[in-house]
């Protein structure tokens, strides 16, 4: 924990997304316990931590699928970390709060399609959720049905066939080969996206959740089930993405090999708890990393060298 | 009772068995088959009490019951032997190859909507004595059509499990019926307002109960398809209770009424009247009708609000993870299928003249899904096949009188139409289980349009 | 107050019937997922065996002794039923297994219509009036206002009725609970793969599930003949669906549940036909589960669903 200091600054600046003492009880069970962590503007953040460890439960609370038990979640548009405004926002009750600034948004009372909507976080989902009967256009398009419904005058004019309509439908095709074309599935375009193997169906649901224009991407194990080169390519795809949209990016994921390479800053979760919070090497050297992955105590029969080797950030094989 | 299931159908007949054993098979399933149609007939057939004074008696129908052991003997060995053999496929693999049977649905669309147009001429040239009958009978295919659509909106491309259309259809008769009785108004001018109502109702039951899931749902639709049935019922004073309402208006012809007298149609067009016009009139206001739901459902998928429809059919998580507020979604599905319903219901109601509780019974919404469902989910022409077969079916069997000559007099084939209505749904489901049209047309295309196989399309709710 | 008592009565007596009846939807749905819309049907032909049966052993075979007849009705009709719900199952339900869900639903609404009309042809559409063939009963309370006497009186039919389902849920719940018969059906509930893989006869299960919601049914069928003297083809319409509105309000999938939201059934629709209006106690009971079901989407008793995401 020692060699954080420097660092720390740079995600404490400038954080798109703050998680501040989040707890998330399901009946018994304490899944995520007083957890704070930040997010970078522009930085790869990656979460990470043994099965259970409650990765895809901080998810489901930022994004808000879950209702966090306690604490705040903070995003925010414009620099800084804009405390007047969000203790604003805190104090008055509002969701969100406009400045001069920016704005800052109250993730935990947003309900899960205003936080895509307004607080311009996206995210895509460990065990893929695409819409399997519809093409992968259709996909792209369904996913900026905000903008298009406002273009289409919430239907009146869509169904009179309004030219405004015509040009906003244009727009958000074009929009959509845009990401095919970077994701490489322009000539896929028009199959059921559930007939697409699972390598690409991975990358669909990154440029869907693109087609948001996010100012936050959550992604919850892209690289699970990827082969090395499937997942080289995705490193290069997420860093464009943060590189050319500006889009932050934080990531779950399992594959160590990923996450040392391209992360700006990694937190690491387990039983719920933050262990550890710097970036790659620093965490890559904790101790307390360390016996979390190994389970120094009670799973000694684990193939040590493999793991430290995966750890130290060679090319891993994706664990389960 | 015999189908393709009885028994022991999973067994796939093994290649290395001879056609002895085959036989032998064949006899000793077909007996059980038998033996259990004797033991669930025998009280229903063999038996039947009726009333006479004093209480009730029993009489027995022993020839009756072994005939029927015979007919599912019989039945289950020929299935057995000519049909079995060639394998027995449900599930699953019943979707792609249908539509390469048919040509692409635009021109079937095209077809059938030319024959639509041209029909009561081509009855009334055809079948110059019955073209009343069957322009009727048009009349109400058409009306089931134009339901199926609506109702289609709601379950075909929103995957919502609506058991309670039917509330809406009344919503629509009655308030017709109720304001041609109190305010004296016109078809025409009632319409609108039947929509909106239905709409409206679609509005305030959607909004309580749309958040619960699948088979919930469809339970409280249930439920309030029957409440709303049993206000009317009671609510006497106002709409007339059991009785009913009558004396429903005519729709007329820009002011003009399809009738006798000066003043009417035929007078001003010089026309002799005839009362097949107005059959005609009314057989082309539902066309016109059906097809404005047909076009506005086609406009609707491909706008963002019909796309969201059938995306929250597919993943509702997803869904709501880009953005969609998918309570407000689910109710412009729901009131809107409401909407088309409040129409049909206006039309109803002038097209018979009287309507009354009767009508809107919990059948009528299982015929309606059934047809949206056999027809193949969020198919349009599906649901035209499905429509034509079943209600064109059923309406067939009340005139099998000659039938009469072969069973005797005491025979009414009308008895049997439910029977079979509702065998002939079984029997479609398991052999078809994704309905008879089941792949889907994509509402945005980027280069070459491609069907969607039944088995990527989601159903929606609860899966 | 000896109002009151005999609409409590009366509420638990039908509370019972529906209850019988619930249980049969909440098995199967519990196990495969689907509702069983021809249950009701199945309840109502379980209602025309026991009629067809009282009816053979009185007038045929001259039996008065009521007590042997009753129990004769019962246990043919139990036996009669099951076959009704075993074939049903075989015919229209595991066809589609696996298949898409709407499939069975609609199998299963053609099913109702099929027995409904089956058992109109083969029956006649009149009703079928039975007299009163228990009488009597055990006062409990009497007291008058403004002059009538009113009494509290507990009918031996209606114990009866309160007895055998007493008895028959806590057999079953011991079937379900001690036997392996009710381990593999749980196992199917958790999950069906698996526990074929697990060497559970998956499709054995689901069948013996049918064979005992039917044989249930018929009780109620039985019960209701017996309760209400008159039964048609239609019965097991409205009885269905209130015994379905049962099971969803005790929670779906659970047994206690199913019992409970059934009798909760038959109290709200007779304390309403007793406080307010007969016409709309169905209205209450749909309302009652509309309102459950918003503020407590699982039920009463059911496991809250949790959404994974
Ligand atoms: N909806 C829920 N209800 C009850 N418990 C839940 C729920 N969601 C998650 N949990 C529990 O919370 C804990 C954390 O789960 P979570 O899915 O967040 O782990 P994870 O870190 O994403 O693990 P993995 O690497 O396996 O995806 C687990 O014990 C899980 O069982
Ligand atoms: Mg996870």
């Amino acid at each position: 924990m020692t060699t954080q200091t420097q660092s720390l600054y740079r995600w404490k600046d400038d954080p798109v997304l703050t998680v501040e003492h989040l707890s998330m009880r399901f009946g018994g069970l304490l899944a995520i316990n007083d957890l704070s962590f930040e997010v970078g503007r522009g930085d790869i953040t990656a979460l990470i931590g043994p099965n259970g460890a409650g990765k895809t439960t901080v998810f489901n609370c930022v994004t808000g699928f879950y209702k966090p038990t306690e604490g705040r979640i903070v995003a925010r548009h414009g620099k800084g970390a804009q405390t007047e405004a969000v203790d604003h926002a805190t104090r008055t009750g509002k969701r969100w709060h406009k400045s001069g600034e920016g704005a800052v948004f109250l993730l935990e009372r947003m309900p899960d399609h205003e936080i895509s909507q307004k607080a311009k976080v996206a995210r895509t989902f460990q065990n893929i959720r695409l819409f399997g009967g519809m093409t992968v256009l259709e996909n792209l398009l369904v996913a900026q049905h905000n903008t298009l419904m406002v273009a289409s005058g919430y239907t009146v004019g869509g169904i009179l066939g309004l030219p405004s309509f015509k040009k906003a439908e244009k727009a958000a095709i074009k929009k959509a080969v845009y990401w095919l074309e970077h994701v490489g599935l322009v000539d896929r375009a028009d199959d059921a996206a559930g007939d697409l193997p699972y390598g690409d169906q991975r990358r669909l649901e990154i440029a869907r959740a693109m087609c948001l224009d996010p100012q936050v991407l959550c992604l919850d194990e892209p690289a699970a089930g990827l082969n090395p080169r499937e997942s080289a390519d995705l490193n290069m795809f997420l860093r464009y993405i943060r590189d050319t949209h500006g889009t932050s990016i934080l990531l779950i994921e399992h594959d160590m090999g990923v996450v040392m390479e391209i992360s700006d800053h990694v937190v690491v979760l387990d039983y719920g708890v933050k262990i550890s919070d710097g970036d790659a090497a620093a965490v890559k050297n904790d101790p307390k990393v360390i016996a979390a992955y190994l389970g120094v105590d009670d799973e000694a029969e684990i193939d040590v060298p493999e793991v430290r080797q995966d750890l130290s950030g060679a090319k891993g094989v994706p664990h389960e | 009772m015999s189908g393709p299931g009885l028994v022991s159908a999973a067994r796939t007949p093994n290649a290395s068995q001879g056609a002895e054993s085959r036989m032998t098979r064949a006899l000793r399933e077909a007996s059980i088959a038998g033996a259990l149609a004797g033991v669930l007939g025998f009280f229903f057939l063999a038996l039947r009490t009726d009333i006479v004074t004093g209480g009730l008696e029993v009489t027995t129908r022993w020839g009756l019951w072994f005939t029927a052991i015979a007919i599912v003997f019989a039945g289950r060995l020929a299935l057995n032997l000519f049909w079995f053999g060639h394998s027995y496929g449900a599930g699953k693999t019943a979707g792609r190859k249908i539509t390469r049977l048919l040509p692409s649905s635009k021109i079937v669309g095209r077809v059938a909507l030319a024959f639509a147009l041209i029909l009561p001429f081509f009855f009334m040239v055809l079948f110059p004595n019955r073209d009343r009958q069957y322009i009727d009978l048009s009349i109400l295919i058409m009306t089931y059509i134009m339901l199926g659509w609506g109702l289609n909106i709601v379950v075909g491309l929103a995957g919502l499990l609506d058991l309670g259309y039917v509330a809406f259809y009344a919503v629509g008769a009655y308030s017709f019926g109720l304001s041609a009785q109190y305010l004296g108004f016109g078809f025409w001018t009632a319409l609108p307002m039947a929509g909106l109502l239905a709409a409206t109702w679609g509005l305030i039951l959607g909004f309580p109960v749309l958040r619960l899931r699948g088979d919930y749902l469809a339970i409280v639709t249930l439920a309030f398809g029957e409440m709303i049935r049993v206000v009317l019922i009671n609510w006497k004073s106002f709409t007339g209770g059991p009785d009913g309402v009558s004396g429903i208006p005519k729709p007329t012809f820009f002011g003009l009424e399809i009738g006798r007298g000066s003043g009417s149609f035929g007078d001003v067009f010089g026309l002799p009247y005839e009362p097949i016009h107005r059959f005609v009139y009314l057989y082309y206001i539902i066309l016109a009708l059906a097809l404005l739901t047909n076009f506005v459902t086609m406009r609707l998928r491909r706008l963002p609000i019909g796309r969201a429809w059938e995306a929250l059919r597919e993943d509702e998580i997803a869904c709501r993870s880009l953005g969609i507020n998918t309570r407000n979604t689910k109710l412009s599905a729901f009131s809107t299928g409401a909407m088309f319903a409040g129409f049909a219901g206006s039309f109803f109601a002038t097209r018979q003249g009287f309507i009354s509780p009767e009508s809107f019974t919990f059948l009528e919404s299982a015929i309606i899904l059934a047809i949206v469902v056999l027809g193949g989910l969020g198919s349009q022409i599906g649901i035209v096949i499905a429509s034509v077969v079943m209600i064109g079916g059923i309406e067939l069997l009340r005139n099998l009188d000659f039938l009469k000559q072969i069973f005797g007099p005491s025979f009414e084939p009308a008895e049997y139409r439910m029977l079979i209505f509702g065998l002939a749904m079984v029997v479609i489901m398991v052999w078809k289980p994704r309905g008879l049209v089941s792949t889907r047309e994509p509402s945005a295309t980027l280069k070459e349009k491609k069907l969607i196989g039944a088995d990527q399309i989601a159903q929606g709710e609860g899966h | 107050m000896e109002y009151f008592v005999q609409q409590l009565i009366n509420g638990l007596t039908l509370g019972s019937i529906y209850g019988l009846i619930a249980i049969g939807y909440t098995m199967v749905y519990g196990i495969i997922g689907m509702i069983n819309f021809a249950h009701g049907d199945v309840f109502m032909i379980g209602a025309f065996i026991s009629l067809a049966v009282f009816l053979v052993l009185t007038t045929v075979f001259g039996v008065t002794f009521l007590p042997i007849v009753l129990f004769l009705a019962l246990v043919v009709s139990m036996l009669f039923t099951s076959f009704w719900g075993w074939t049903i199952e075989r015919l229209a339900y595991r066809p589609l297994r696996g298949s898409f869900r709407l499939a069975p639903l609609i199998t299963a609404i053609g099913m109702s219509i099929v027995l409904q009309n089956f058992v109109q042809v083969t029956q006649g559409a009149r009703v079928k009036p039975l007299p009163p063939q228990i009488q009597g009963g055990v006062e409990l309370m009497s007291g008058s206002v403004d002059g009538t006497t009113i009494n509290a009186q507990l009918s031996y039919m209606q114990m009866i009725i309160i007895g055998t389902t007493f008895v028959l849920m806590v057999a079953f719940s011991l079937l379900i609970s001690r036997t392996s018969l009710g381990r593999s059906q749980r196992a199917c509930e958790q999950d069906r793969k698996m526990a074929s893989l697990l060497g559970v006869n998956v499709d054995r299960t689901i069948s013996l599930t049918f064979i005992m919601g039917a044989a249930l049914a018929a009780v109620a069928g039985l019960m209701f003949m017996l309760l209400y003297g008159v039964i048609d083809f239609y019965i097991g319409f409205l009885a269905g669906v209130k015994a379905f509105t049962a099971a969803v309000l005790g929670g779906i999938g659970s047994l206690p549940g199913a019992m409970l939201g059934g009798l909760l059934i038959g109290l709200i629709e007779v304390f309403w036909s007793a406080y307010f209006t007969v016409e709309y106690k169905d209205v209450a009971a749909f309302s009652i589960l509309a309102i459950v079901l918003i503020f407590m989407p699982s039920g009463l008793l059911g496991k809250p669903e949790i959404e994974k995401v």
